[in-house]
């Protein structure tokens, strides 16, 4: 026998996508929604992980100044609350800044400090902003006892309430995405059955005219490689289009929440995409044409 | 040559399908294999095809162990051979044409050894004429025709038909056996398994009649004992 004929399996790979042409759209429409409905759930999950992320950083705890220090000495305790782990920066809120702010606050009641200003009153501050809200009450512990921080507060139930949402939405995530995936395998792994059922006799007609296993296995590898790659590239292209379109329709309605841009993950996604319909079309037809295998 | 020694074929649900078969068939002979439904015919065809192994016993196949023989070596054993159905078991998305190239193109035939010999072949079963045509569009006999040149275009030792006019009406049916009986004319064994007895008795070939998995009978001639 001959050195395979890696150009023949090809073309016969492609005829057969033809030949099959309604089976070759089912196994191509199949991988396309399962792709785009694991997609967009990932998708979902990230933009709802980096809203999470966003609040996490606009969390603050504010560390108060003994008044008895000067300006220039409250100035200089900046540099020690950086430097502690976790803090991701703060700002220095002068005794003034805070009146000032405290009545913008009070809004039309300001009156009420009408006569206050030019007093200290209110002590120098500064703004911490922290990188892990698990860790708040320890780095807000750690503020305190530097010298020159009378007090420090630190609002734990809204870091709490981060917490408990984090562990909410990744336990939902694998959850669900375990799901989506058990689903997605069955979905393929029957229509793969159904696109070769017809051909069974023809691998028997094969099998009994002398043909080896790899000879039959060779043109169903090819015709799963195209099929599941195009799938997969489908995939992308309406990945895409599904999700600019949400993307718009939330803009339009909710301005505050800032999304992921797609372009800006679009490699990623189409990497993936094409490698998950490669492996689902290769996987999916060796292993179902096994099966026929034995006449 | 096809040689069965004290053969014995037991399926896995316990039925005793062959039951002790000494069998010879030797190069260029013609052979009808007959008995009723379940006599055990079918099972014998398998274990030439290598599609089942004997339990006890030894089935030679052109010089292949069919009871001892590896997986990969089946197709080798195949190519030695040449199956007839009597449903035909054409492609049917494939033409005449590509039924028969196929058969080659498996075993790993050049495109131009192809291009040479199926045409040969098509004028051999008389249908050089229609080698464009689905299977669909041909009648029984001529899918029958097809299917025997498929099995004859690897030059295949032995020919196996399987009740080949079990679908034909009897002017067909005699003339598949008249082709089968030129083939075999050509160098070619061929066995033929069938009940008809009607085509049996018209040529006076060497007949096996098999019966509750042993062999009843193997006389030359026209005889048809069951």
């Amino acid at each position: 026998m001959k050195g395979y004929d890696f150009l023949y399996f090809l073309r016969e790979g492609v005829k057969s996508i033809f030949l099959h042409g309604f089976m070759s759209f089912a196994a191509v429409s199949v991988i396309l929604a399962c792709l785009i409905i694991i997609g967009s759930f990932m998708l979902l999950t990230m933009n709802v992980s980096m809203v999470i992320s966003e609040a996490e950083t606009s969390t603050e705890m504010v560390a108060f100044v003994d008044e008895t220090l000067s300006l220039s000495e409250a100035k200089s305790i900046g540099s020690k609350i950086n430097r502690i782990e976790n803090v991701s920066k703060s700002e220095f809120v002068s005794s003034e800044q805070a009146f000032k702010e405290y009545a913008r606050e009070l809004g039309e009641d300001s009156y009420l400090l009408e006569g206050l200003e030019g007093e200290l009153i209110l002590r120098h501050r500064y703004r911490v902003y922290i990188e892990d809200v698990s860790l708040t009450s320890e780095t807000a512990e750690k503020i305190r006892k530097i010298p020159g921080i009378a007090k420090v507060n630190a609002s734990l139930e809204i870091s709490q309430g981060i917490m408990n949402m984090k562990k909410v939405v990744s336990a939902v995530t694998y959850i669900l995405a375990a799901i989506l995936a058990g689903v997605s395998v069955f979905i393929i792994s029957n229509t793969v059955k159904l696109t070769t059922f017809d051909r069974r006799e023809e691998i028997a007609i094969m099998k009994m005219v002398g043909a080896t296993n790899a000879f039959i296995r060779w043109p169903f590898v090819f015709e799963g490689f195209i099929l599941g790659t195009l799938g997969g590239a489908l995939a992308f292209a309406g990945q895409w289009a599904i999700y600019d379109y949400a993307v718009r329709k939330i803009s339009e309605t909710l301005s505050v929440i800032h999304l992921i841009n797609f372009q800006s993950i679009a490699l990623p996604v189409f990497i993936l995409f094409v490698i998950a319909g490669f492996l689902v079309g290769i996987g999916g037809s060796v292993l179902t044409i096994r099966k026929f295998m034995r006449v | 040559m096809v040689r069965f020694s004290r053969v014995h074929l037991t399926y896995a649900n316990g039925t005793k399908a062959i039951k002790g078969i000494d069998l010879q068939i030797n190069d260029g002979e013609f052979v009808f294999l007959i008995g009723p439904s379940g006599s055990g015919k079918s099972t014998i065809v398998k274990m030439i095809t290598g599609e089942l192994r004997p339990t006890q016993g030894r089935v030679i196949v052109n010089g292949f162990n069919v009871g001892t023989i590896r997986q990969s070596g089946i197709p080798k054993l195949r190519r030695t051979l040449g199956v007839i159905f009597q449903d035909f078991r054409l492609i049917e998305k494939k033409t005449v044409y590509e039924n028969v190239a196929f058969a080659m193109r498996v075993i790993g035939a050049g495109r131009k050894n192809i291009q040479e010999r199926v045409p040969v072949i098509l004028d051999l079963v008389g249908l050089a004429h229609k080698a464009n045509r689905y299977p669909h569009e041909l009648s029984g006999g001529e899918q029958q025709r097809v299917a025997i040149a498929r099995a004859l275009i690897n030059n295949p030792k032995t020919i196996i038909a399987d009740e080949p006019t079990g679908n034909l009406d009897p002017v067909r049916s005699r003339e598949i056996i008249y082709l089968l009986e030129k083939i075999n004319s050509l160098g070619t064994t061929v066995i033929t398994v069938t009940h008809e007895r009607d085509l049996v008795n018209s040529l006076s070939k060497r007949v096996v009649a098999i019966d509750g998995g042993r062999i009843i009978s193997d006389q030359t001639g026209g005889y048809y004992a069951i």
